[in-house]
């Protein structure tokens, strides 16, 4: 019997290592596993480098992570938004490391990782301070710089739909990070909107096979992270105590 | 294409009158855009970075079918959405809300960045901080140590998108001139660009040089290139 349906949030990440390498999904909030994240903060593993395109906004989710001193070094293409606090203020005061990528490297990182693809080489990045110290070569005239995979002992991330044997969809371009992270780690865990049915997801229409998905975890209405900004919300709350 | 760049300029000078009284000189934001949207051809796949490069797909002329990437996995994106549309789901890379339109489909970053590296995207239109005579451009950093380094797709997208326009003030707010010999800033990607849609004119990056090929409204040759770091060559005669 195969059913990879865990009961919570807590019992999902229970298991996370300090030092472990995390990839979460999302791009800003669309996507963000944001019940799985702040589940993470209650955890409480500590010096884990963690992939996102973007370090959070506010002072939940990501942000609250990076906060709460949980992330040594973050793996990201855009570290600033437009909301992002937490990070800059680390940052500036050498209080976490940054390894910038360009957001397409990044993407194909994961990618080969999942794939069992140890490097690759892309034209990105040529001739740009983010190629320093690494590789070239030429193939047909044209120089490309070798990138290696990433590869993580966890990804988190959320899905709109999901059956037993974890077969996933997505919503729209909540998509994003989500299907090659799940192919990358070595624990994908899951948080979606519904669980259905065996069969009920027409195999047409799977976006990332269960293969990929080790834990599946129901939030069937997962809190936004723009609407929690809106509010003020600091996670977790004594936080807010503590620092005001 | 020169019919089609001459109808446009007199199209922008045509427009550009009742603007007059919100700059002194040359075209505006909304004329920059709307310059370099006549040259988006129909049939073509766009990727429009934030800035004024959004504002071209508002004016690109009746007619003509083109699909918008917006490189967090959609293609076919529509306009901003209404109240009732919102969805956090469904955003473009500047992370706004957009809409999808019929026949859209959404995929995951590696397939984005594959349209984009596999050079199956047609143009993508950037703006820039520097840009070289040889095409190389600088818009992701000033190299302030200081500054949060932040470059998102734009590496991506200069590196494998088959032709970069850039639309760009002529000259930064103090006056000092964008276009140059070499960038000074760190580069995005070198020889990328393909051409420049200035306040001031329309420039083509070629192997001889840079070429003048269109100059805005009550702009003259010598204006621009007083304002040019490089020696322009001049289509215009």
């Amino acid at each position: 019997m195969i059913d990879k349906n865990i009961s919570s949030c807590a019992t999902a990440v229970a298991d996370i290592k300090d030092g472990d390498t995390v990839m979460i999904g999302g791009f800003g909030e669309a996507g963000s596993p944001i019940e799985l994240i702040h589940a993470l903060i209650d955890h409480g593993a500590k010096d884990l480098t963690v992939i996102n395109n973007n370090t959070g906004s506010g002072r939940v989710g990501l942000a609250a992570l990076i906060e709460n001193n949980q992330v040594a070094k973050m793996i990201c293409s855009y570290p600033r938004t437009a909301n992002s606090l937490v990070f800059p203020e680390l940052y500036r005061n050498n209080k976490i490391q940054l390894e910038l990528v360009p957001q397409g490297t990044l993407a194909e990182r994961i990618r080969a990782g999942g794939a069992g693809v140890p490097a690759f080489y892309t034209k990105t990045s040529v001739g740009t301070p983010l190629a320093k110290g690494k590789e070239i070569r030429n193939f047909d005239g044209h120089d490309y710089v070798m990138e290696r995979s990433l590869k993580a002992d966890f990804a988190l991330i959320k899905a709109k739909c999901a059956d037993r044997y974890g077969n996933l969809i997505f919503n729209k371009t909540a998509r994003n990070f989500a299907p090659i992270m799940a192919m990358a780690a070595t624990n994908t865990l899951v948080q979606v909107n519904q669980v259905v049915a065996l069969g009920d997801i027409n195999p047409e229409h799977v976006v990332t096979p269960g293969i990929f998905v080790n834990r599946i975890i129901e939030v069937a209405n997962p809190q936004q992270e723009s609407q929690l900004v809106k509010d003020g919300v600091v996670y977790p709350p004594m936080n807010k105590v503590a620092g005001e | 294409m020169n019919q089609s760049v001459s109808k446009a300029a007199q199209e922008n000078a045509k427009n550009a009158k009742p603007e007059r009284d919100m700059q002194q000189v040359g075209w505006n934001r909304e004329q920059m855009a709307k310059r370099c949207a006549q040259d988006i051809e129909d049939g073509s796949y766009v990727n429009l970075g934030i800035g004024i490069p959004e504002k071209v797909a508002q004016y690109v002329p009746d007619g003509r079918e083109v699909i918008y990437h917006t490189e967090n996995g959609l293609l076919g994106m529509g306009t901003a959405p209404s109240e009732d549309e919102l969805d956090p789901d469904l955003i473009n890379a500047g992370k706004k809300p957009v809409t999808a339109i019929p026949g859209a489909s959404y995929f995951h970053h590696g397939d984005s960045f594959a349209m984009i590296r596999g050079n199956h995207i047609d143009v993508c239109v950037l703006g820039a901080m520097q840009v070289s005579a040889k095409g190389d451009l600088a818009n992701w950093s000033t190299g302030a140590a200081d500054a949060i380094p932040a470059v998102g797709g734009a590496m991506d997208l200069v590196a494998g998108v088959k032709t970069i326009y850039i639309i760009t003030q002529h000259t930064t707010k103090n006056g000092e001139a964008k276009i140059l010999p070499e960038c000074t800033f760190p580069l995005t990607g070198q020889g990328v660009v393909s051409r420049i849609y200035s306040d001031l004119a329309v420039i083509d990056v070629t192997a001889q040089g840079l070429v003048l090929t269109e100059l805005a409204p009550e702009v003259s040759f010598e204006y621009v290139q007083a304002r040019t770091g490089v020696e322009l060559i001049n289509a215009l005669g």
